[in-house]
């Protein structure tokens, strides 16, 4: 896949890390702001795609990505449902339990387990999105012209 | 408030109606993205921004995928010519409409003010969920506490979404 002209490549350089860092700081500050695990992880698979469409790449990279993100998220699934069973061991016995110490409401390291879950699915979801476009691009460089 | 979500709601059903109208395939993405942009709009209106920056996010992220594919296939919609006895259709559209006129009305006769009504369910949820969950983001208290099974099956939906989209758009294995 080509990329794109200079001033795209110029005017990505400096937003794409922006929206990498604003996707961070939606997905760490669920449990305190509006946003959360699906909205942060929307804006990071958005700065993600923003670098591909603007510098392109060669088929191999692209396609070494491609599974590369799939274990990630798998990984992440795996690990979400690796902590709601966590919390059949401590405390009360319930799947889901948020097992870790509550905290002062409005810290940012509070809540027990919820920023955990946000970070996983925040994850999960950045990467399925960035797998559904890069599959989309991989089966247009593969189809025959 | 009313008035403006009417004004809004107006403009996205003229959204949607051009969407299938328009003979150009990109004015026709383009006009799907009204209806999404409204939403939000809507949305914040109603005071909900979580599901506005989701919202957002999804519609910037859907049209630019859009955008892309129409401008990589064709401009012009193919099998254009479906119907050709429009009279018979016109008919069934007037009497879906009359039906649905006709339970609107009843049903909303039941309902409360909008945005005014909560639920017996969603008053134990409000009551003390910061001291119960910890958080001070309702949603995500809500989404990730006590309806902790629904979050999980949502992240099971997309996993299985991407397991679709990867087995279609492969040609390697195919035949």
């Amino acid at each position: 896949m080509k990329g794109m002209t200079i001033i795209v490549k110029k005017t990505t350089q400096l937003i794409s890390g922006m929206v990498f860092l604003y996707g961070i700081y939606v997905i760490i500050h669920g449990h305190l702001t509006p946003g959360g695990g699906f909205a942060g992880g929307v804006i990071v698979a958005g700065s993600l795609i923003l670098v591909t469409l603007a510098y392109g790449g060669d088929f191999l990279k692209l396609v070494k990505e491609e599974s590369g993100t799939t274990i990630v998220e798998s990984l992440a699934t795996i690990m979400v449902i690796l902590i709601a069973t966590a919390g059949l061991l401590f405390g009360t016995h319930i799947f889901f339990n948020n097992f870790l110490p509550k905290g002062i409401v409005g810290h940012l390291v509070s809540a027990g387990v919820l920023p955990l879950y946000n970070i996983f699915v925040g994850t999960e979801v950045a990467s399925s999105i960035f797998i559904i476009f890069l599959s989309l691009i991989i089966f247009k460089e593969e189809s025959p012209q | 408030m009313e008035i403006a979500l009417s004004i809004i709601t107006g403009l996205m059903i003229l959204g949607a109606l051009y969407a299938i109208h328009a003979k150009d395939l990109l004015s026709s993405v383009i006009a799907c993205g009204i209806v999404g942009y409204s939403l939000v709009i809507c949305f914040l209106l109603l005071k909900a921004p979580d599901l506005a920056i989701v919202q957002i996010v999804v519609d910037t992220i859907t049209l630019i995928i859009m955008v892309a594919v129409v401008l990589d296939s064709s401009r012009e919609e193919q099998f254009s010519k479906l119907d050709t006895n429009g009279y018979i259709s016109a008919v069934t559209a007037m009497v879906i409409i009359v039906v649905l006129l006709y339970f609107f009305a009843v049903s909303i006769q039941n309902l409360d003010v909008l945005g005014k009504s909560t639920l017996r369910m969603a008053e134990h949820y409000i009551e003390g969920a910061a001291q119960k969950t910890g958080s001070a983001n309702l949603v995500t208290g809500v989404v990730f506490d006590f309806r902790g099974y629904d979050t999980m099956g949502e992240a099971v939906v997309l996993v299985t979404a991407v397991l679709g989209v990867l087995t279609i758009l492969r040609l390697k294995g195919k035949k």
